[in-house]
């Protein structure tokens, strides 16, 4: 039951509607933002510093209406990513030692590399996700063509982009449904995902994985057919039906956000 | 085998803003050799009842009892329960994966660590059950027509020779003949295996040629339970679920209107002809012709 139960606890590019501050903004503001925020993470090396995001995270969490375990919750895949990042750092720096054991050596220097690094993974994941959480998939894409577009003259494809965007995300719920459809149905078939050593368990892998490339290709094809059909030709000349506008709350987040998230990176 | 069903409540993502209460305190007992039709609305909960039978899924509140064994207990070994309740998923021929239809079917009874020579009498016996040629048995199962892929694909679990068989919407995406067919395979493996059969469905003329008993759903509950004939009687509080009645059920309901004396029990055009042919044999003899 385990692997079955798990897909449910992935709450990367999720989307939870609703009616919030942040989910009124325009995506582009929050794209900005969010890219800002992982760009100044990566400047900040004091405590201080990633106490004062962590507040600027927490208020956003605040305002958006989403439960923080549920965000926490998505935290959970990443956690032995976090742990292993914070032991190593921990050891391998050179500095003041705190406590010695064979060829272990943890010091006072490494603790607070590996705290920071530890912290800097939190924010950048639980901050991130705000971003899915808030922001229908249909509303990002369109976020990011609109962004992208000026990149046009220097090649970048970015209707294409946003549509194979649109089209990942719009599947990712639903292969994860249709993987634990046919593991069900692998299972009442007496199949056993959990035991045996690594060559047997990915042995057992195949009756999930191919019937899973065959729906697939399947969904691939009947897309491609349904897209046809309804004339689709690419981004030329194609009009949207809900245009993006800035209002003034998304220039005072972007404004506002922009020279706190400066301050911070260059002075912490 | 009998399975008892009490207080079965399921909600998905619990704990969460998306969580969902698919079915609520649902009480049901499916006796030993029974035909039951779960009927109900996409969205009912239909399915996610059907897949607590074998413990696919695990209640949130509640129990499951196959024979009696509370099958969500600790140390139940949920693999041999699934292989007495065998689930049909919908569109099962989803799940094919082998290279050959004869590697397929055999998939589920060498899971249960079976010996070669049992493997290939349950196959064959599997494959004839549902009427596949023994030819396209060294066939890739994708080579298939749809209608031969569904066969082979409940051929997998039939393989397993489960006592009790769990089918969700087996007749689902298949053609009028094909729909006949595959309810004339499932009354004779009942008859013939003496097996308890559960199967999901929202056509009512089907339920109604092969269910003893029907359980119709609404929104996560058991809304009515009884025999088909008393089922259909109640044709007005169905509609109102957005559910019907068989065709020649709605047409006895406009022939008595008019003032015919036909039972309204009629389910298949037989019964229906019967119905019509009985009184007009009346009328004839009692010689008041009247206009019809």
């Amino acid at each position: 039951m385990v692997p079955v139960a798990t897909f449910r606890n992935i709450t990367i590019g999720q989307y939870i509607p609703g009616e919030s501050l942040l989910h009124r903004l325009d995506p582009r503001t929050k794209i900005l933002v969010t890219l800002l925020m992982v760009v100044g993470l990566f400047f900040i090396d004091t405590y201080l510093g990633y106490g004062l995001a962590a507040l600027y995270i927490a208020l956003a969490i605040f305002r958006s209406g989403i439960p923080p375990r549920f965000l926490f919750r998505g935290l959970r895949p990443v956690i032995i990513i976090i742990l292993l990042t914070f032991a190593l750092n921990s050891f391998m720096t050179e500095g003041e030692i705190l406590w010695q054991w064979s060829f272990l050596t943890l010091t006072k220097e490494g603790l607070s590399k590996g705290g920071m690094l530890a912290i800097r993974l939190i924010l950048l994941i639980v901050g991130t996700s705000i971003l899915t959480l808030t922001t229908s998939p249909l509303a990002l894409t369109d976020g990011l063509e609109k962004l992208l577009r000026p990149g046009k003259r220097i090649g970048i494809p970015a209707h294409e982009l946003a549509m194979m965007m649109t089209i990942a995300l719009r599947f990712i719920p639903t292969l994860l449904e249709e993987t634990e459809k046919i593991m069900k149905a692998q299972m009442a078939r007496g199949a056993d995902f959990e035991s045996g050593n690594l060559l047997q368990r990915a042995k057992s892998l195949l009756p999930l994985l191919v019937p899973l490339f065959v729906s697939a290709f399947r969904r691939a094809d009947d897309l491609a057919v349904a897209m046809e059909a309804r004339c689709y030709r690419g981004g030329e000349g194609r009009t949207k039906l809900k245009q993006l506008a800035f209002q003034a709350v998304d220039f005072l987040v972007l404004g506002g956000s922009l020279v706190f998230i400066i301050w911070l990176a260059l002075s912490m | 085998m009998s399975i008892e069903i009490r207080g079965l409540t399921h909600t998905y993502n619990p704990g969460t803003p998306l969580a969902r209460t698919a079915i609520k305190d649902i009480d049901l007992t499916i006796e030993d050799g029974e035909t039951v039709a779960i009927i109900g609305h996409t969205g009912s909960g239909k399915s996610t009842l059907v897949q607590h039978l074998n413990g696919l899924l695990k209640p949130t509140a509640g129990s499951v009892k196959v024979d009696g064994v509370d099958i969500n207990q600790k140390g139940v070994d949920l693999r041999t329960i699934r292989w007495k309740v065998g689930l049909v998923f919908q569109y099962p021929e989803h799940q094919l994966f082998e290279e050959t239809v004869w590697d397929d079917v055999a998939f589920g009874p060498r899971n249960m660590g079976l010996a070669d020579e049992e493997v290939r009498s349950r196959v064959e016996r599997a494959l004839a059950a549902v009427d596949v040629d023994m030819a396209l048995a060294e066939r890739s199962p994708f080579e298939l027509s749809g209608g031969e892929k569904r066969r082979v694909a409940i051929a997998g679990v039939l393989a397993m020779e489960p006592s009790v068989l769990v089918l969700d919407e087996p007749t689902a995406g298949l053609d009028p003949r094909g729909r006949q067919d595959m309810l004339r395979r499932i009354q004779r493996l009942q008859k013939e295996r003496q097996l308890t059969v559960v199967f999901v469905s929202h056509n009512m003329a089907e339920v109604a040629t092969l269910a003893d008993r029907l359980i119709v759903m609404e929104r996560g509950v058991i809304v009515m339970e009884g025999p088909p004939q008393a089922i259909f009687a109640q044709g007005e509080q169905l509609e109102a679920i957005g559910l019907g009645v068989p065709e020649m059920t709605a047409l006895m309901g406009k022939l008595r209107a008019k003032g015919w004396d036909v039972p309204d029990s009629a389910l298949t055009v037989e019964e229906a002809e019967a119905a019509i042919m009985a009184v007009l044999r009346r009328e004839a003899r009692v010689g008041t012709g009247g206009d019809i």
